[in-house]
């Protein structure tokens, strides 16, 4: 990102197992980060402002809302967006399961419900259905009403802890 | 013929790309040389624009270029119509007044761009937007609908009498004769506000000018690819071929990006060209709550006469229609409101007069439901307010006055959004009712539940709402469907995807005909390269009327593919079979060709073709309906409220729908489930709050409140299938069908669950805080 500030930072951050060293204007958002320098632009931007969810990605293994960090707060640590999860020949089992019991439809806010569910999952991983929906009540979806994001869960959590 | 595909739960093709980040959206396009946009907005929702001075904001550095509308000059012109007033209704008055590039000389609504500045990067461009000076000179603004057409009403555009955008009046029958037989003749005023559709995917244009192979590519986040290639070509003084519009995988649309064309849609590519650079402009989460369309606003005079034994004799329902600003829209939601004011009931007698109203706010275009949910509000809210009466049951008096089967096709006598007439195709509307209330449970619940749990403090109620949905309008959309060399199937298709899962529920079609697997069919829609004949994604017609089309040019290929393969296999048509990828002769299976095969052999590289030949196995074929296919449903639910807090839980939620052929439950399903929770917002939590200065007040998603998962019920769908007649594969829509009772069918429950308060809810949407206002105010009346 091309910017007219002197103070640029050395940043040094690691994203989805591969070590990236930049220079970056502190003012720049983890989230323009990924997706304009980085060109990892499946994690979305909705709302700006930390409401919505779908920017969420796992900083150090945990879930934090990319629009609401500068960039250079993640120095020195590690980053998983939704591109570190599967590939579509082999998809992550929560990825599986939201494609199985069709979890998705425009599919913008699915990075961020993934990168909320994965520490969701290892920290509780046989949730009941209202668990579920607190886990995720931070997300915003507008197009599933959200039940057959719940039944994905579920299924993904049947399936990884069998 | 049993169906092996269309009709089945089948996962879908393009989830594998979505749900790993691999599907490109439209912020996610990166051109070398690429510029930002940011634009200068109103504060004001009215007022007079006396000095503007961009020179800083053009100093500052990063900063390649600021436009006003001046700086159009000759090229600042308002956007097109969309769509004409109707020309069959006699004494139709319209106004139109259309949404402009950039401000020239006054504001009409809060969030109206001023000036663009063009950056490096977005960050310098929202920077040097701070350096524009602006000063406006405030005017009074004009919010609400009936004061808008009082005599002093100050004026939204001054070159006219007064707000009056458009008054059109329709009728079936004699209402006044009517009246005087009747019974009993109930009167209400009923308000309903406005939501906002917020997609999560806010909008975003990038415009590609390539001056050395003049050429603009333009990718948009719009619902309708191909109109946009058509005006903005137009615009720019190109030829349509010199145009792509890519609208690649959308956010979600509900409504607002089949608005053409936004002030932006104007500018991007307009830019693109001047300054020989890629443009990208974003819009953020702000700028959608005041630049992206809305809806809903309407306040209704309804008067409904009926028989003491609760027939209904005529229905009356003049009303104010609130367009904002500007009516690109045209009549859209208003005249959907007056073909669904009349629901799913046998109503001789209909008068409505509805007048269309400008304001200071923002552009209003349809808005999932699209005018449909506001009618539905009022018949069912009148009926509730009748029954109680007339001392009878709320199901009963619905019974009575349902169409009858026998009745179809039902003709109301009006016309409709589309300016077609109001036919109501086919349906078997009771039963549909009887299933919805037998999956609530509503006898058991009404008889032994409700009074338990009364009986225990508790504010439980229960209520049902039939409702119908006018969909699949026309004009037409069409479909090239190709088998290729490698035995895939190709399909271009002319509308636009937003989440709706036409790749898979498309590919269904093509498979059950061509004998190919559904993963082997790819699927295109929203590029005009592919394309370039259609309409766009709204009016619940994609499947039906895309649908359709991809449907007949399956039906064109199969053709020739059994005819070139006869010759081949030396076997009659008859005794051949799709399958598995390949054409085979029924009784003697070895004998067979690939279907890629065959597709090579219709594309020789030598050797001479029969006169008239077409090469390849490629059919394209055009679908448009007589008139719109109608569907019908029934919600019901239970809720609990809790009287100390206002606050709702949804117990129970059931939807049994019959929208005709099902090409995939699963797809379905999702469409209502989504169709309900944005229902469900429209009906407790989302509305738009402005102030007496036409200030949006919860202009972001932490004030205003979408359903998240803790609010949304499981929702039990059944579906029945009374097939239409109006198409080949006998569909009709369901993309908007969940959202559209739900505000009736929620100002029902609550009202049972206070039956001892005596409520009536006039209003929609409620809040916690305005329950209890409303019950407050009863108390002290």
């Amino acid at each position: 990102m091309k910017t007219t500030a002197q103070n640029l930072f050395d940043l040094s951050v690691t994203v989805n197992g591969t070590r990236y060293e930049q220079a970056v204007e502190p003012r720049t958002l983890l989230s323009d980060f990924l997706r304009h320098e980085l060109g990892l632009t499946g994690t979305h931007v909705g709302c700006e402002h930390g409401v919505c969810g779908a920017c969420t990605v796992l900083l150090n293994g945990e879930s934090v809302r990319s629009c609401l960090m500068f960039a250079v707060q993640a120095h020195g640590r590690e980053i998983t967006t939704v591109e570190g999860l599967g590939t579509i020949e082999k998809l992550h089992p929560i990825q599986e399961a939201f494609h199985e019991a069709h979890g998705l439809q425009c599919g913008f806010c699915t990075p961020g419900i993934l990168t909320t569910v994965v520490p969701f999952l290892e920290q509780n991983p046989h949730p009941s259905e209202e668990e579920i929906r607190e886990a995720i009540s931070g997300n915003v979806c507008r197009c599933t009403g959200y039940q057959h994001i719940v039944d994905a869960i579920k299924l993904a959590s049947d399936r990884m802890n069998k | 013929m049993e169906k092996k595909l269309i009709g089945k739960r089948i996962v879908r093709n393009e989830d594998p790309r979505l749900l790993t980040g691999q599907a490109q959206f439209v912020d996610d396009v990166e051109i070398p040389g690429m510029l930002h946009a940011a634009f200068l907005r109103s504060d004001h929702a009215h007022a007079r624009l006396s000095s503007l001075d961009v020179s800083a904001a053009r100093r500052y550095p990063g900063v390649v270029a600021v436009f006003t509308a001046e700086d159009m000059g000759e090229d600042w012109s308002p956007g097109p119509p969309l769509v004409s007033p109707p020309p069959t209704v006699k004494d139709v008055v319209f106004h139109s007044r259309r949404q402009v590039p950039l401000v020239k000389d006054k504001v009409r609504h809060a969030g109206e761009a001023i000036a663009l500045v063009i950056a490096e990067s977005r960050y310098i461009a929202e920077d040097a937007v701070e350096e524009i000076e602006l000063e406006l000179e405030p005017l009074p603004a004009v919010l609400d609908l009936e004061k808008a057409l009082e005599a002093e009403s100050c004026l939204v555009h001054e070159d006219l009498e007064s707000n009056l955008a458009a008054r059109l009046f329709q009728k079936k029958g004699n209402y006044e004769a009517a009246r005087k037989e009747a019974g009993l003749v109930v009167r209400r005023r009923i308000v309903i506000e406005r939501g906002a559709a917020a997609a999560m995917e806010n909008r975003g244009i990038v415009a590609h000018w390539d001056a050395k192979s003049q050429h603009l590519t333009m990718w948009d986040t719009t619902q309708a690819p191909i109109p946009i290639r058509n005006g903005t070509a137009a615009r720019l003084g190109l030829s349509e071929h010199q145009v792509r519009v890519i609208a690649p995988f959308i956010g979600g649309g509900f409504g607002p990006k089949i608005m053409m064309f936004y002030p932006e849609e104007m500018l991007i590519p307009w830019v693109a060209m001047k300054l020989n650079r890629p443009i990208k402009w974003i819009e953020d989460r702000r700028e959608n709550f005041y630049a992206t369309t809305q809806e809903r606003g309407q306040v209704h005079d309804v008067e409904i006469a009926l028989s003491r034994d609760g027939q209904i004799l005529g229905l009356k329902d003049d009303f104010l229609h609130d367009t904002g600003a500007y009516d690109p829209y045209g009549l859209t939601i208003p005249l959907n409101t007056q073909s669904h004011v009349m629901g799913g009931y046998d109503i001789k007698n209909f008068s409505s007069d509805f007048k269309v109203v400008f304001t200071n706010k923002t552009i209003v275009t349809p808005v999932r439901g699209a005018g449909r949910p506001q009618g539905i509000f009022i018949i069912e809210r009148i009926l509730d307010i009748a029954a109680a009466e007339l001392g009878m049951d709320r199901v009963e008096i619905r019974k009575r006055n349902l169409i009858p089967p026998q009745a179809f096709p039902y003709q109301h006598e009006i016309i409709d959004q589309a300016f077609a007439p109001l036919i109501l195709d086919s349906g078997n509307y009771k039963v549909v009712v009887d299933k919805a209330l037998e999956m609530i449970g509503y006898e058991a619940f009404v008889k032994t539940e409700q009074p338990r749990l009364r009986k225990e403090g508790k504010y439980v109620g229960i209520g049902i709402a039939p409702f119908i949905e006018t969909t699949g309008v026309g004009p037409y959309e069409g479909a090239r469907v190709t088998i290729e060399a490698s035995g895939k199937v190709n399909v271009a298709t002319g509308i636009g995807t937003q989440g709706q899962g036409h790749f898979t529920s498309f590919a269904q079609i093509v498979a059950e005909q061509l004998g190919v697997k559904v993963s082997d069919v790819r699927i295109v829609t929203g590029d005009t390269a592919e394309f370039h004949w259609g309409t766009g994604t709204f009016a619940s017609r994609g499947a039906v009327v895309a649908g359709n089309a991809v449907h007949a040019a399956c039906t064109l290929v199969r053709k020739k593919v059994l005819k070139l393969a006869s010759k081949v296999l030396e076997a009659p048509e008859g005794e051949l079979e799709l399958d598995n990828g390949l054409v085979r002769v029924a009784d003697i299976p070895q004998k067979s060709i690939r279907l890629g095969e065959l597709a090579m052999l219709a594309n020789p590289l030598r050797g001479a073709v029969e006169p008239g030949t077409e090469p390849g196995l490629e059919s394209t074929a055009y679908f448009g309906p007589q008139y719109g296919a109608t569907a019908f449903g029934g919600h019901a639910m239970i809720l609990e409220l809790d009287p100390e807090t206002m606050m709702v839980t949804i117990k129970r939620y059931v939807v049994a729908e019959d929208c005709g052929t099902v090409l995939n439950p699963l797809i379905l399903e999702g469409q209502i489930h989504g169709g309900v929770s944005m229902g469900i917002g429209n009906s407790y939590y989302e509305k738009l709050h402005f102030d007496e200065n036409g200030q949006l007040l919860n202009a972001s998603f932490a004030d205003y409140l979408l359903a998240s998962s803790t609010e949304m019920p499981r929702v039990e769908v059944a579906h029945l299938e009374t097939p239409s007649s109006l198409n080949e594969l006998g569909s009709k829509g369901a993309g908007e069908a969940g959202a559209i009772p739900v505000p009736a069918l929620f100002a029902q429950a609550l009202e049972n669950a206070l039956h001892d308060r005596k409520l009536e809810i006039l209003e929609m949407p409620l809040s916690p805080n305005r329950l209890f206002e409303l019950i407050h105010a009863k108390e002290t009346q």
